[in-house]
């Protein structure tokens, strides 16, 4: 069938009007972009700046030595992810058993997540990297792993609330459906809450991963060498900042797919909302 | 052989007594309607025999089995007795053949190559076979109240429970599940339904009970209750239905 005039006209219109916004959008965007350069060229001090932060050859020399430090960051992000994660999960689900048995565990888990969302990070850092080597135990593990441990303490404490969320946001009705059908408590938890409470809090979880990322680099704090802490050292002898920027710049690159899959997690649920 | 057996049956919520000593006996084969106000403890009553509610008095016994009692396993009871919402509550995550098989295979055991085919059968009996891979959002609220008298049927249930199945359906859409119910019906599953579409009562129904004040005030078969009921209440309730237009 071929369409009325009518709808070709419509057709033809919003062709035209798609192309417009398109050419207006490339010209502000190049407006813009000449002048956020010179104003910043054009600024009295930017030569000094450009020097002791965009130097060339400080950026090559520097940056074996911030990948080396990035490749830790790595390392630790995917073990204490997992790790936070996995706790987190546990505490929330410690905190919704019901029954007079459970009181202990409850009133455990409900403390967990108070003192360690109010504890700052630094200081759980310091206490299991320096304070715990510090009993002189047989098997004392490694700076790096006390330092992992201590995020994951942290993080986990802000992930069991993020799943306790969402495991109150399923309606009552679906676990009087999972019920009313002989699933147990466990098997109604398992099959049918979980699934839907974590799909819907999928997008604040990535988003503190995403955070974990940043804050992973303090163990460098008590010893242990991250980017940041390589670009601190390589600026400490060559004066100038640049290894700074490199770091920089690799962690947002670091970040950027982490950032991709929380926006297109984060709006594919808000579709399937509508 | 009686399955379903409610004797002085009391919840209470707050101060408000919604069931007051009811007594209901259902048999075998038997279906059995629940008509009454709305908010004269029709499903408050279904989710007592279903154990999603505590009593407060009285005792209720499936098949023989004091189910009522304290030392008993509310999910071994569950498990023989099918419920089906108004909201149909399906769960949105799964397809409709995983919503299905979930029970078998989870509760009763049923090998998930054996849950499948069964439950594509039963699909295919009420006429949703190419509905198994879709998920429930993409179904039409009768296709839906389907799926989840399906998802408890599979189970076979010694008694289904139905609580007002229909009225959450656009009025196009009542005429499938009904057709359903009254297939199930020659099948000989025993069913306590609870409904506001008193054509459908009169037409499925072997037993009518007109639930006021807490208790079963008014019962018989249909033709007796819509036709001569003895009670003034029962009188009062179906001339507002008739009103209503929905007699
Ligand atoms: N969980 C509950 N908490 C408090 N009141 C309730 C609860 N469930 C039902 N009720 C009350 O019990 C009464 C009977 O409700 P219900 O059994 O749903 O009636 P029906 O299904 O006949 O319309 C209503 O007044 C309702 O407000
Ligand atoms: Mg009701």
């Amino acid at each position: 069938m071929s369409a009325s005039p009518a709808q070709l006209d419509r057709l033809a219109y919003r062709r035209h009007q798609t192309l417009l916004s398109v050419l207006v959008a490339a010209a502000s965007t190049l407006v813009l972009g000449v002048l956020l350069v010179v104003a910043v060229t054009g600024a009295p001090g930017w030569d000094r700046v450009r020097e002791s932060f965009l130097d060339p050859a400080v950026a090559r020399e520097s940056l074996p030595d911030v990948l080396r430090g990035l490749w830790l960051n790595i390392r630790l992000l995917f073990f204490c992810a997992i790790g936070a994660l996995t706790l987190g999960l546990v505490i929330a689900l410690l905190r919704t058993l019901r029954g007079p048995v459970f009181f202990p565990v409850r009133l455990l888990a409900t403390g967990y997540t108070y003192t360690f969302r109010g504890l700052p990070l630094i200081i759980v850092l310091y206490v299991m990297t320096l304070g715990l080597p510090g009993l002189r135990l047989q098997g004392m593990p490694s700076t790096l792993v006390l330092g992992g441990t201590a995020l994951v303490i942290t993080y986990s404490g802000y992930l069991a609330e993020v799943f306790r969320a969402g495991i109150e946001s399923v309606h009552p009705s679906q676990l009087a459906a999972a019920r009313s059908l002989g699933l147990t408590y466990r098997q109604t938890m398992r099959f049918v809450v979980l699934p839907q409470a974590v799909r819907r809090v999928a997008p604040p979880l990535l988003n503190d991963t995403v955070a974990l990322q940043k804050d992973v680099g303090l163990v460098s704090l008590a010893g242990p060498i991250d980017a940041v802490r390589a670009a601190q050292i390589h600026t400490a002898e060559t004066f100038n900042y640049t290894p700074y920027i490199v770091a920089g710049v690799l962690f947002v690159l670091l970040a950027a797919p982490l950032i991709a899959v929380t926006d297109w997690v984060t709006l594919r649920a808000a579709r399937r909302q509508s | 052989m009686t399955v379903l057996s409610c004797h002085g049956v009391r919840k209470v919520f707050g101060d408000q007594v919604v069931l007051d000593g009811l007594d209901l006996d259902v048999s075998e084969h038997e279906v059995v309607a629940l008509i009454g106000a709305s908010g004269s403890g029709k499903s408050t009553l279904l989710r007592c025999v279903n154990l999603l509610e505590e009593l407060d008095d009285g005792t209720i016994h499936l098949d023989g089995e004091h189910i009522t009692d304290p030392r008993v396993d509310p999910d071994k009871v569950r498990q023989r007795i099918g419920i089906v919402f108004q909201a149909y509550n399906l769960f949105p995550h799964m397809t409709v053949l995983e919503n299905v098989t979930l029970a078998p295979v989870r509760v009763h055991g049923v090998p998930r190559t054996a849950a499948r085919a069964q439950a594509l059968e039963w699909l295919g009996r009420v006429g949703l076979a190419d509905k198994a891979y879709a998920y429930p959002d993409r179904l039409s609220g009768g296709q839906q109240q389907r799926v989840a008298i399906v998802r408890a049927l599979v189970n076979s249930p010694r008694l289904l429970l139905l609580d007002e199945v229909t009225s959450a359906l656009d009025p196009e859409l009542v005429g499938e599940v009904l057709s359903m119910i009254r297939d199930l019906k020659s099948d000989g599953v025993t069913m306590v339904l609870a409904t506001h579409e008193m054509g459908f009562a009169r037409q499925v129904a072997d037993r009518v009970c007109f639930l006021d004040g807490g208790r079963v005030l008014e019962q018989g078969p249909p033709e007796q209750v819509f036709a001569e009921p003895a009670e003034a209440r029962t009188r009062q309730f179906l001339s507002r239905i008739i009103e209503a237009g929905r007699l």
